[in-house]
């Protein structure tokens, strides 16, 4: 269903939102490729976690737990970026 | 209090006693000595600002939409170049709703570089959403700037106050003080709808606005600017009433009766009123109108003015280099054109660059006006008054 836009009377003035207006933003839907990771391989050295610009890499206690693909805009770098010994993270197309 | 003051150092008063929050500013001629001035208020402890020395107009106008989105009551000063430094964040005040006030020295804009007084750095900023207001002498700019910032704030949008440069700003005048306690009472206290600061209720502020949404958000910006002209009117009434000085938005003089008018702006203003005078003394039906607030544009009281007259001779002292003559000209017009009576139009472009315009000059352009008043015939509507080898 497609959601009612406000009109400007309706609107706060001076373009003020919410806080933290970009988490409503799922940039994931921009991919066309998608990086999968490999926890076998993965020796948890957070080189893709420093270099994700989406702060797209999930990391609990210390230990790489996997993506975030609501915010994963599929640029690759962590694939990139992950050791070439390693090759933890491979990309592959995205299907819809 | 009665003193004697220049321009600069009378809106530096204004602003010691208007006492904003933050001041952030970087020098230009003829502007350099009102925040100089402030800022040796400030040194010295009478005012509580933060002041910021800014490497540049355009970080100046950045620093207080800063701090202004943080809720803060904010004032700077330009002319010039420097305004025209600061135009793409002017956009980005108005957008954002900041009511900023700037102290304004109308200065010419380069090129050819010089620092005397016309009219179009703040006309070239005419459409960025700011209220505009012209001083005719020391007194209104002095008055002017504490009645913008109530207006401005009641309005949410900015404001800048102008002087003719060196006309105004560095001529001496006699200059009536407000009582320092009685201007933060006439102002009260800035009560911004949210605060940066406010890390309890946090906000975004100036977010990515597309196709969607933009369009509602600059709407409801025109729609502000649709309803500050009785804001600017109550504030002006207001100030009436604490200090004794009323002002119009539209400063009609001897026009109940006159059949030829000038139009004018700025210092002008008290040059033309000794015209009339003098010509009002010989018997002709002559009258001055001066633009106070050009901005919002005040149509309805122009058109009801100017219902009876029969010739306007529009003074304007810039020039749209557009083919279509200056600024008021074109505005004037173009509110005219539904009216039931309108009178004939000439535009006089004059003084450009600081050229001076005495009362002579405008004697004899009313005595063209009343040429046109008794023919009705216009040879050419625009003309470059005062310029060598027309």
């Amino acid at each position: 269903m497609k959601k009612e836009k406000k009109g400007w009377k309706d609107l706060p003035s001076g373009l003020v939102l919410e806080a933290a207006s970009s988490c409503a933003f799922e940039t994931g839907d921009w991919r066309s490729e998608k990086p999968i990771w490999d926890p076998e391989k993965c020796t948890h050295c957070m080189i893709c976690w420093v270099f994700c610009p989406d702060s797209s890499i999930i990391v609990e206690e210390g230990k790489v737990k996997g993506i975030d693909y609501k915010y994963c805009k599929g640029c690759g770098i962590c694939a990139e970026e992950c050791p070439p010994k390693i090759k933890a993270i491979t990309m592959i197309r995205e299907e819809k | 209090m009665i003193v004697a003051r220049t321009g600069n150092e009378a809106m530096a008063e204004a602003m010691r006693r208007i006492n904003p929050d933050v001041v952030a500013a970087y020098p230009i001629t003829p502007a350099t000595e009102v925040v100089q001035l402030f800022s040796k208020f400030v040194h010295d402890g009478l005012v509580t600002t933060e002041f910021v020395p800014a490497e540049s107009e355009h970080s100046a106008i950045s620093a207080c939409v800063g701090a202004s989105s943080a809720g803060a009551r904010v004032m700077t000063s330009t002319a010039s170049q420097g305004l025209a430094l600061m135009h793409e964040i002017l956009f980005i005040a108005a957008g954002l709703r900041l009511p900023i006030v700037i102290c304004l020295v109308n200065r010419s804009l380069s090129s050819p570089i010089n620092i005397h007084c016309d009219h179009s750095d703040s006309l070239a900023s005419r459409d960025s959403g700011w209220i505009q207001i012209f001083s005719e002498n020391t007194q209104e700019a002095y008055d002017s700037t504490i009645i913008a910032v109530k207006a401005a704030e009641q309005a949410g949008l900015p404001a800048m106050v102008t002087t003719d440069g060196f006309i105004i700003s560095h001529g001496m005048e006699r200059l009536e003080l407000c009582n320092d306690a009685d201007v933060p009472k006439f102002l009260g206290e800035r009560k911004a709808k949210v605060s940066l600061l406010d890390v309890e209720n946090p906000v975004t502020l100036g977010a990515l606005d597309l196709q969607d949404y933009f369009f509602e958000h600059k709407r409801q910006e025109i729609n502000a600017m649709d309803n500050t002209l009785p804001l600017i009117e109550n504030a002006q009434k207001e100030f009436g009433d604490m200090f004794g000085r009323y002002y119009p938005v539209v400063d009609s003089y001897k026009m109940d009766d006159a059949e030829s008018a000038i139009l004018c702006m700025g210092s002008t203003g008290g040059t033309g009123k000794v015209a009339v005078d003098r010509l009002r003394t010989q018997g002709k039906k002559v009258g001055l109108v001066r633009m106070r607030v050009y901005r919002p544009f005040p149509k309805e009281i122009l058109v009801k003015t100017f219902s009876k007259v029969k010739v306007v001779g529009v003074l304007d002292r810039s020039d749209t280099v557009s083919t279509l003559g200056g600024h008021l000209y074109n505005d004037l017009r173009s509110v005219l054109y539904d009216a039931v009576s309108r009178p004939h139009l000439k535009n006089y472009i004059y003084g450009l660059g600081g050229r001076d315009i005495s009362i002579e000059d405008i004697e004899q352009i009313f005595s063209q006006l009343m040429e046109i008043a008794k023919s009705g015939k216009i040879d050419k509507d625009i003309v470059y008054y005062g310029v060598r080898g027309e």
